[in-house]
């Protein structure tokens, strides 16, 4: 397979076939916490989008220049806690400059976006399947890509269910994750599109 | 003990520089003020009546920024101010303090005014004209029904009246069907 | 020509996006149009027109004649109003309009004299075509002609030859879409000659090269009557056009669209394009105004419905009382009936009979209960057939626009273009859940203006509040300023007595207080 080929394959599984989301099931907070509102969906998608390339890439460079050379795997969590922390911190104060009301939108779940479990999770997979440089960043790139598809589209299934009748029971969150639920059988039929 | 030195040197080096970039990056991304301060004031309907406590609607909105207050204590707003600025925060919806009232401005009862001019003075948007010893008068269509003008008036000559309805400003009601009411209901328990 | 004959035997796909065919319901297509009689009394409400009202130019117990001003128009968009009749004006107070609200409109009261005497004050001005297109203008202006087709926007304004959007074509709108209003449709078959004559003041006025007279196919007759006074006059400039019978159809954009292909973009006017519009009715009025002087004092209305015992095509003098002509066609008890101003898909059902007909009125229905059906007061859940979407013309998603009015979702609903809404019904039309989708963008649109006013208000009053804010600081300042000032005047002049006194000690102090 020709290298544009194989970088179409990894996209195309990390953004639709293995869905972090919906197949892998991480990153389940911030999926139910902003997808009130498209908006900042769509801000919460570009700040995960930023983090999740950079930490893949600055954690393959920190496993491949520190961690092995030195012997200190052991480390591993921490370094990589710690790369999507100060890139967090980062992407923060950036919002604050940049929108402030997307700041005020997205509250306490742009700090969590460093427990997102689905920001650490890409950076452990990356070492794990001993992607090079250039696939690690598209790997990482792919799943934002895949995490923000998921986080808009449900943002927009939730805006239509405000104005929806729905039985008192099933309101809100019960609602929410029945949909969500409905959503990833969906995207279940994803599986088999890429042949390995 | 190699591997020990090596493990917090890497960690401390590679947290000091992490420390450093984001230094710089908070000294780059500083903000002056509050913008969000102003969507919210923009969102507010601007009496600078003091029924929510502050001196008029910009502290307000300061306040209401910084969450020092909470997004329910602007009476002549309304719900549907309150909706917006709890949708623009991304706050719970909270009951408003005090019954919404239909929308109403002063009348100064001509025969009766004196001329003292303490109504003049305080109107918060100038919409009284009138000069000492001659009788005041309310402009009708930029009086904002703070009823601030109440309280100063020595001889109690003004009225609140409510504002005349116009055909141009008329607008359709919902239609009155079960489901339509249903969609009133659930707004309104935003409430509770 | 192909396309036309094509469209005459049905070959061709619908003529625009989505639309409905409804049951027509033209039982007065037949009936040639009667003449109201005169009522006791003529109510003249004084804003029959899309704009400002009208300020009266007439007391109490004053003489007018037919067609003399008798309210002036009031601003730009405006249109003014004209005595219907010969007679005494009797009273000047509000009564109830044909709106949906069932306010009420300050309106001029006149007793017919029966002598029915014109006011002669505009010469007719058969030489036209010599005339100045400005003039021309001014004189539809002066005649209070606004669009008969239900709109009443007032005509002037789109007659104005602006170089910057040259008019290339004339529609001429004979479409009449609704169901049972035949009064364009009687018209066309008995003035023909008239509202061509109309249509040449109108293309001498604006520079237009060609015309295209639409009419659907359910108007043969009207269709050939046209015809025959095109071929007569031999002008092929002049084009008759022969359209499927489709709702709404008669819409501005919509029979653009059927005719040319080409769409008026949202928020553009049809001249934007290089076409413009006129409807039947009013192309006879323009050509009574210039060639008679008449300003307009009556129109043409249908009265029809299962309620109506005669129904028929009326020429009824403004500000005649709807009971009467009701009555004029054998409907005197109006128990268990709605009635309608305007057609039954955009007209507004009315409370009762006592209300004047306006400029805009262009039909009266009265229609049973048990035929109206009350559908829609049991609204059920949508189902999302869809059914909604494939047939809104401007081609709007109306069950989930009608979700975000009901709910409030105010801005939610003007992204999804709420304001591009036509309302024209055919959307309640065909849903099968009874949701009366329109009245929900009715009342989107409203709580939107409302809202609009309300932010352009508040905005007003803290330009005003800052501005009384920055005029305290300012005298505050400037009293501070004087105060100080004041202060070191004193100063020297006390440093000066001091001196003074070590020189005079008899000099008595001149005493100052702050």
């Amino acid at each position: 397979m020709s290298a544009m080929g194989e970088f179409a394959v990894i996209l195309l599984s990390a953004v639709l076939v293995n869905n972090y989301v919906l197949t892998k099931f991480l990153g389940i907070c911030p999926f139910l916490g902003v997808s009130g509102k498209t908006e900042t969906a769509i801000g919460m998608s570009f700040a995960v989008m930023f983090v999740m390339t950079l930490a893949s890439t600055a954690s393959w460079l920190v496993q491949r220049y520190i961690l092995i050379p030195l012997d200190l795997l052991y480390l591993q969590t921490i370094f990589f806690i710690l790369i999507i922390a100060t890139l967090v911190q980062f992407i923060e104060m950036m919002i604050h400059k940049v929108s402030p009301v997307l700041y005020q939108g997205l509250g306490i779940y742009l700090p969590l976006i460093t427990t997102n479990c689905a920001v650490l999770g890409v950076a452990l997979l990356n070492v794990q399947q001993e992607n090079t440089f250039i696939t690690s960043a598209l790997y990482g790139f792919g799943a934002a890509l895949g995490f923000a598809l998921v986080l808009v589209l449900f943002s927009g299934l939730r805006e239509r269910m405000e104005g929806a009748p729905i039985p008192d029971a099933f309101k809100g969150s019960a609602v929410s994750l029945i949909t969500a639920g409905m959503m990833s059988l969906a995207f279940l039929g994803f599986s088999g599109l890429v042949k390995v | 003990m190699e591997q020990l030195l090596y493990a917090i040197l890497s960690l401390g080096t590679f947290a000091f520089i992490a420390g450093i970039t984001l230094a710089i990056a908070s000294k780059a991304f500083h903000i002056e003020g509050d913008p969000l301060a102003d969507k919210i004031d923009a969102l507010l309907p601007q009496t600078q009546c003091g029924q929510c406590g502050y001196p008029g609607c910009r502290p307000y909105a300061d306040a209401v920024a910084k969450l020092e207050v909470n997004v329910n204590h602007c009476v002549p707003g309304g719900e549907r101010t309150m909706l917006s600025i709890a949708d623009l925060m991304g706050v719970e919806p909270k009951a408003l303090d005090e019954e919404e009232s239909v929308p109403v401005v002063a009348f100064v009862r001509e025969d009766e005014c004196i001329g003292c001019t303490l109504c003049i003075k305080a109107c918060p948007v100038d919409a009284i004209i009138g000069a000492p010893k001659q009788y005041h008068t309310v402009v009708a269509d930029q009086c904002t029904g703070c009823v601030l003008c109440l309280e100063p008036c020595p001889v109690d000559c003004i009225d609140m009246i409510q504002k005349p309805e116009l055909l141009e400003h008329w607008s359709w009601p919902l239609p009155e069907t079960h489901r339509a009411q249903l969609g009133a209901e659930r707004r309104e328990s935003h409430h509770d | 020509m192909i396309k036309s004959l094509l469209n005459t035997l049905g070959f061709t796909s619908p003529p625009f996006d989505g639309g409905i065919t409804p049951n027509m319901c033209k039982w007065t297509e037949g009936s040639s149009i009667k003449t109201c009689p005169l009522p006791p009394v003529l109510i003249v409400p004084l804003k029959q027109h899309i704009g400002q009202p009208c300020t009266p130019l007439v007391k109490i117990g004053d003489l007018v004649l037919r067609g003399q001003k008798i309210a002036k128009a009031e601003g730009y968009l405006s249109a003014p109003v004209h005595a219907p009749t010969s007679g005494k004006v009797i009273k000047i107070e509000e009564h109830a309009i044909p709106h949906p609200s069932g306010m009420g409109m300050v309106s001029i009261f006149i007793e017919p004299d029966g002598k029915d005497q014109r006011d002669m004050l505009l010469d007719p001005m058969t030489n036209w075509l010599q005339r100045d297109p400005a003039e021309l203008r001014e004189r539809v202006r002066m005649c209070g002609i606004v669009g008969l087709g239900g709109a009443a926007f007032p005509t002037f304004i789109k007659l104005l030859k602006d170089q910057r959007h040259p008019i290339e074509t004339v529609i001429l709108n004979g479409i009449e879409c609704e169901p049972f209003l035949t009064n364009d449709h009687r018209l066309m078959v008995e003035n023909s000659a008239t509202i061509l004559h109309g249509l040449h003041i109108v293309m001498h006025m604006l520079g237009a090269k060609k015309a295209i007279i639409a009419i659907e196919d359910n108007k043969i007759d009207a269709v050939q009557a046209m015809r025959e006074n095109v071929d007569l006059l031999g002008d092929d400039l002049i084009r008759v056009e022969v359209l499927p019978t489709r709702y709404p159809q008669g819409s501005e954009k919509q029979l653009i669209e059927s005719l040319t292909g080409k769409q008026v973009p949202a928020g553009k006017l049809p001249m934007h394009i290089g076409v413009l519009c006129q409807n039947i009715g009013t192309v006879k009025a323009i050509d009574d105004a210039v060639m008679l002087g008449h300003a307009i004092t009556e129109r043409v209305i249908t009265v029809s419905g299962d309620a109506v015992p005669n129904p028929a095509n009326m020429l009824v003098r403004l500000g005649t009382s709807m009971r009467f002509i009701y009555a004029q066609c054998g409907l005197e008890k109006f128990d268990n009936i709605q009635i309608l101003h305007g057609g039954p898909m955009m007209g507004e059902r009315l409370r009762h009979p006592d209300i004047p007909v306006i400029k805009s009125s262009t039909g009266l229905l009265a229609i049973s209960d048990a035929r109206m059906k009350v559908a829609h007061q049991v609204e059920e859940p949508c189902i999302r057939c869809g059914h909604c979407s494939e047939v809104c013309p401007v081609n709007l998603v109306p069950n989930l626009l009608a979700d975000h009015c009901r709910n409030d979702q105010l801005e939610r609903a003007a992204n999804y273009d709420l304001f591009d809404c036509i309302e024209c019904g055919a959307c309640s039309y065909v849903c099968p859940s009874h949701i009366p989708l329109v009245h929900y963008f009715r009342y989107g649109k409203g709580q939107t203006a409302q809202m609009r006013r309300e932010q352009s208000f508040a905005e007003v009053s803290r330009l005003r509040s800052e501005g009384r804010d920055a005029r305290l600081q300012r005298e505050k300042d400037e009293k501070a300023a004087k105060r100080r000032k004041l202060r070191a005047t004193l100063r020297s002049e006390s440093v000066l007595n001091t001196a003074n006194e070590e020189k005079t000690a008899t000099q008595p102090k001149t005493e100052v207080n702050d």
